[in-house]
């Protein structure tokens, strides 16, 4: 199976770079600069340096073992992204894409964010390394996410708030693009997601194949076989297509992207692009968008900020359209009982965002029976979401 | 031949500098958009860039974004912008040319769209967010039905890639002054002959530069090396206040003066 995208960053008929002529320049020189850095062993090495000593990598695959015997079914176990320095999968990237603007001599970084994680691990990186750094948000869900807010400010990042549109992360993006069309020529745009014009949609996943490379290697030591099936929230996708990347060739090794149902499909109010959308041009790229008739972007809902956006990556769609991975919604109501339950069985209060894939996960394990195995990908800890939850009251508990 | 090729033909005829307006379709109504945009056309526009309105306008700055929500909020979609298009054929010659984002064409259908934009009487079409790269299924129907795909050049663009766009692209070059979003600026760009002369030197496509112009004295700076000068964010403020022909004549003075 061939992974990469073309050379002008197709997947299929899917990415691309939908962008204004200002930027198609920084795009391409970012390319072969990322090319470069990719195929020189002293920035692979340092990247890696990093991850083992600053973000603790290998995170741990956990079994989770009274999440197991609840449902009844396979292991199911936890890929514990949520352990990483800043509490989610985010800093592979964010580390990735640092030290390449340091390399490509910039000074300065910018991103957008939704939950606030991938603002947070940008902030972290650019204090790290000395850099000044702007971070887009949107003005609900800076109230959604106060404590990763505080965290950015801390890290001495500028929070700047969206106030267009919908003030989620959609609006995020688009006011990062408007930003970083006036300030291309000194500003590295760390994008968060495998979405967005080519070549982040394809350096994204390389920076976050490492949680695949590892679960790959963990659940052979432990297990002595493939898991059946591989589990993961799908906002933008970057988790998903980081663990996906360890088994893409297993064929088979089912992937199942788990997209934010919100209220329920039917209901309009979600965030589920592939299940829920039709194939548009957004921010960048060509995938599944949430649109109305016209090609009007339409808004997104999800309890989880990091679902809340109406596309998804290029490369899911391609691997939708393939069917070398399925997509399948959560709803909130679900992913909220999960908050609870995993905190409870297992003392891990996992991130709204991957309480959705553990929800998945459950079922599918429950459906593969006793001798099977699941992997789900715990990509963030649930810190940021205590005081949304908390204000919920019980809503949710089962 | 295409109006717009006619219509630069007959200003270097005449040795004048041409004025292109930027007025999003349907703000705040379809129906107050197309009197403004008449307003407009009467007192001088030669090139009429006709704004489609999205819902992510990832290019432009607050004064058009607000016009694109104004205008979705009152309804605004593609048919009747396309009716919009047919009306003002009706009574102008002026060439017209659709502007807007990726996304509302690709729904619409690229081969669709060329096929009613030629219909409803339209000259051609630029899409802000669709590079070169990714322009070849709109600008093969486009060309099929005799209508251009304008292309923008920025001062990021290295002159190799300037001349790649341009040979592929036909009507004018619409040149970014500025890196940035649309919007007024207080000034024109130092950095403009220089550009300007690179571009000369890869294609014989008149030059139209914009992003910025606001005023008579500065649509004149900016024409001094180019074909025309577009006028987009102080337009649509001016039609909101109701004031667009007094600042068409005083961009026009500019020009002409």
């Amino acid at each position: 199976m061939k992974h990469a995208p073309d050379a002008a960053g197709h997947y299929g008929t899917f990415g691309g770079r939908y962008v204004g002529e200002t930027l198609m320049p920084a795009l391409i020189e970012l390319e072969a600069a990322f090319r470069a850095a990719m195929a020189d062993p002293a920035f692979r090495d340092e990247y890696h340096a990093m991850l083992k000593d600053y973000v603790g990598r290998p995170s741990p695959l956990y079994l989770a073992q009274r999440l197991t015997a609840h449902f009844g079914g396979a292991k199911i176990y936890l890929k514990r992204e949520d352990l990483n320095h800043t509490g989610a999968h985010k800093v592979n990237n964010t580390i990735g894409q640092g030290l390449l603007a340091r390399r490509m001599g910039k000074r300065r970084l910018m991103a957008e964010t939704g939950a606030g994680q991938h603002g947070v691990a940008t902030a972290t990186v650019a204090a790290l390394l000395g850099m000044e750094c702007d971070v887009y948000m949107g003005e609900e869900d800076i109230k959604r996410q106060a404590p990763n807010v505080k965290r950015m400010e801390l890290l001495k990042a500028t929070v700047v708030p969206v106030r267009s549109g919908t003030r989620t992360l959609k609006d995020a993006m688009s006011e990062a693009l408007r930003a970083w069309t006036a300030e291309v020529r000194t500003t590295f745009y760390v994008i968060g997601s495998v979405a967005g014009p080519h070549p982040y949609p394809m350096m994204v996943r390389k920076f976050q194949r490492v949680i695949g490379d590892e679960a790959r290697a963990q659940i052979l030591e432990k297990e002595k076989r493939l898991p059946d099936a591989v589990v993961a929230c799908v906002g933008g996708g970057s988790n998903a297509a980081g663990i996906f990347s360890g088994f893409l060739d297993d064929a088979g090794v089912q992937l199942i992207g788990v997209e934010a149902g919100g209220h329920g499909i039917a209901s309009g109010a979600h965030a589920a692009s592939i299940a829920g959308g039709q194939i548009g041009i957004l921010h960048g790229s060509r995938s599944y968008v949430l649109q109305d008739k016209s090609g009007q972007i339409q808004n997104a809902h999800s309890i989880s900020a990091g679902l809340d956006y109406p596309g998804v990556g290029p490369e899911h769609a391609y691997w939708a359209q393939t069917g070398r991975a399925s997509y399948v919604p959560v709803t909130d109501t679900e992913a909220l009982a999960m908050f609870h339950m995993l905190t409870e069985l297992e003392g891990i209060i996992p991130a709204l965002e991957s309480a959705h894939a553990v929800v998945e996960a459950g079922r599918r394990a429950q459906a593969l029976g006793k001798s099977g195995i699941v992997i789900a990908n715990l990509s963030g800890r649930g810190d940021k979401d205590l005081d949304s939850v908390l204000a919920m009251g019980g809503m949710g508990k089962l | 031949m295409n109006r717009i090729d006619q219509t630069f033909a007959e200003l270097k005829r005449a040795g004048r500098k041409g004025l292109v307006g930027y007025l999003t379709a349907g703000d705040p109504t379809l129906a107050e958009s197309e009197a403004q945009i008449r307003a407009a056309i009467e007192s001088g526009l030669d090139v009429l860039e006709l704004g489609v309105p999205f819902s992510d306008p990832t290019a432009d700055g607050p004064v058009i974004q607000e016009a694109s929500m104004r205008a979705l909020a009152a309804g605004t979609n593609l048919c009747e912008v396309l009716a919009l298009v047919k009306r003002l054929r009706k009574d102008f010659q002026i060439p017209i040319v659709l502007f807007g984002y990726s996304n509302p064409f690709y729904s619409y259908g690229f081969e669709a769209i060329a096929a009613d934009t030629a219909a409803a009487g339209a000259d051609g079409l630029l899409v802000v967010d669709m590079p070169f790269e990714e322009s070849e299924e709109l600008r093969k129907p486009l060309n099929k039905h005799g209508l251009h795909f304008v292309p923008l050049i920025a001062p990021t663009t290295p002159a190799a890639r300037a001349a790649m766009i341009l040979n592929g692209s036909g009507g004018f070059a619409y040149y970014i002054m500025v890196t940035g979003v649309t919007g007024a600026r207080a000034r024109v760009a130092d950095d403009l002959t220089e550009h300007l002369q690179a571009l000369r030197g890869v294609t014989a496509l008149p030059i139209a530069v914009g992003f910025g112009v606001s005023d008579g004295a500065q649509a004149r700076a900016a024409a001094t090396h180019a074909d025309a000068v577009v006028v987009g964010s102080a337009l649509v403020r001016a039609a909101q206040e109701k004031r667009v022909a007094a600042l068409v004549k005083d961009l026009r003075a500019g020009l002409d003066g």
